[in-house]
């Protein structure tokens, strides 16, 4: 379960487990989380937690809430997040719900079909709230106590890397498509021959494409591994560096001379 | 019956991914009658393999068995009736496996079902599998997910940038053999000449964003089957976390269904 800890100038006050669906942090008493401060809003914000997502709403305080330094109205919380609140800070550390699960279901397609908090198979008995839940499916009724998410392999644990003394737990973001490719040094093709002799391409996007449609193009590839060049139409192949390459993908190395609809050019690393 | 083949290109790609050991995705593709269906099995063990299986299968035989019968007289309503039809037959027979063998229990599948016909295309979905239309050089998704995302998102409680953050991506709301019952969602849609249409898992919607797809159909549309490589290797490239099935359907002609029998009888008195 997600937890909050709360701490002023760096000396820790007390953790809150986020155990109920909604969490409210204010310096009026009926706040689950209290902060007796002028310069925290009666109701300042609150965290509404659905599964393994907490959710930080500003409830339009004076002094406004921020999260990393940066104000927000709305916000999902990432593990290690720190939401500041006048001079108070809270760290969201997302924590592993349990160990031993390998990585490998991680993120496994999984059938949701009772109320998240049933679903969540969380000890919290989380009364219902009107906060716009997710829906769940309304034409079940739910016959005899099957198992909620019968498909599941038990949940989606693995949300956090095993090894949580890891300075960067790479594990939650993989799951945003990253860009890998960005790792690549930029490269670029000069025209050797031909009316535009001299011009120079960079390759910006992950993939470029090169030639005359209809007659002959190939595309440049950027992956992980390096810049590649394929054949993607016509009854020519390109040739490198003298000769010609198959359907196959081709590396492409630091100076190697593309042949493609009879214009010549150099592909070659920025360094 | 109508031969499609002439009229639409079809080409498919699947894969395990970089982390999986096996694949849980089916999937299958017919151009001769325009029908391309798509499955996302989930369960433990092989079970996840053996739903989608059985929908795939089961809805591409079935499905084409009763396209042959009706022999091109069909209309736009019947078509999506067959549709919604053999999904709710497979999902059964899903269930009923799952049932009756302990090691099945459990097990379901996603599905996206396309058919083309008479210059339209019938979509049917359960889940979060995709069809995507690629027009005039932009991508647009067609199918809406069965999704506690989507329904975050349709609620306001989330934007779309910041469901890409979430950790709940996995959850979807509807499948197939979960359920005694259950409703694909089924519409239908004009098709152009042209056309591109993507069905995929999500394992490539969550590792390749909308924009990389729409760029690669754009730089690779003369190569089907190079761009659906393309796709499943991007997706590998950025963690390949997931099963990655892709199908790339070109309509290439219109494909008017074929008048019925008077029809054709008056025009040729005429």
């Amino acid at each position: 379960m997600a937890k909050l800890i709360l701490s002023l100038e760096g000396s820790l006050i007390r953790e809150v487990p986020l155990d109920k669906e909604r969490i409210m942090i204010g310096r009026k008493p009926s706040n689950e989380i209290q902060i007796e401060n002028l310069a925290v809003s009666g109701e300042h914000a609150c965290i509404v937690t659905i599964l393994n997502d907490s959710f930080l709403e500003d409830m339009g305080s004076t002094n406004g809430t921020l999260v990393n330094g940066n104000p927000i109205k709305k916000h999902i919380l990432q593990n290690n997040d720190v939401i500041e609140i006048g001079k108070y800070k809270l760290k969201y550390v997302a924590e592993a719900p349990a160990a031993g699960q390998g990585n490998e279901d991680f993120e496994k397609t999984m059938i949701l079909r009772a109320p998240p908090k049933a679903a969540a198979a969380a000890p919290s008995p989380a009364k219902p709230v009107n906060e716009p839940a997710p829906p769940s499916k309304p034409s079940m009724p739910p016959p005899t106590p099957r198992p909620v998410q019968p498909a599941a392999r038990p949940a989606a644990p693995a949300a956090v890397t095993p090894a949580p003394a890891s300075p960067a737990p790479a594990a939650p973001a993989a799951a945003v498509p990253a860009k890998p490719a960005e790792a690549q040094p930029l490269a670029a093709v000069q025209i050797l021959s031909g009316p535009s002799a001299g011009k120079e391409l960079d390759l910006v996007k992950n993939l470029t494409t090169l030639g005359k449609p209809g007659f002959q193009v190939a595309v440049i590839t950027r992956r992980p591994q390096g810049y590649f060049i394929t054949h993607v139409e016509g009854a020519k192949f390109p040739i490198i560096n003298g000769k010609m390459i198959d359907a196959q993908a081709q590396p492409l190395q630091d100076h190697d001379v593309i042949e493609l609809a009879g214009v010549k050019m150099e592909f070659f690393l920025k360094k | 019956m109508n031969d499609l083949s002439d009229f639409i290109e079809i080409t498919t790609a699947t894969h395990s991914g970089m982390v999986r050991s096996h694949n849980e995705d089916s999937i299958s593709a017919d151009a001769g009658i325009g029908l391309a269906v798509l499955a996302d099995g989930m369960g433990g063990y092989n079970a996840g393999e053996v739903a989608s299986g059985i929908a795939v299968a089961m809805i591409s035989s079935e499905l084409k068995k009763a396209l042959v019968a009706a022999n091109g007289e069909l209309d736009m309503a019947a078509a999506e009736r067959l549709v919604s039809e053999h999904a709710v037959r497979a999902n059964n027979a899903i269930f009923q496996a799952a049932q009756n063998q302990s090691q099945y229990a459990g097990m379901g599948t996603t599905l996206v079902v396309a058919l083309w016909h008479d210059n339209s295309l019938v979509v049917g979905h359960i889940g979060d599998s995709r069809l995507y239309r690629f027009r005039g050089n932009k991508l647009e998704q067609v199918t809406r997910d069965h999704s506690l995302l989507q329904e975050q998102i349709d609620s306001g409680l989330i934007t779309k940038e910041q469901a890409r953050h979430s950790q709940n991506k996995n959850l979807v709301t509807r499948a197939v053999g979960i359920d005694p019952e259950v409703e694909a969602e089924v519409h239908s849609y004009p098709v152009e000449a042209g056309d591109i249409y993507l069905l995929c898992s999500d394992g490539l919607n969550d590792m390749v964003t909308d924009e990389d797809m729409e760029l690669t159909l754009t730089s690779l549309q003369a190569n089907l089957p190079l761009a659906a490589a393309q796709l499943v290797q991007q997706a590998n490239d950025n963690g390949g976390r997931d099963n990655v099935s892709v199908i790339l359907v070109r309509v290439l002609k219109s494909f008017p269904a074929r008048a019925g029998l008077v029809d054709r009888l008056k025009s040729w008195l005429r």
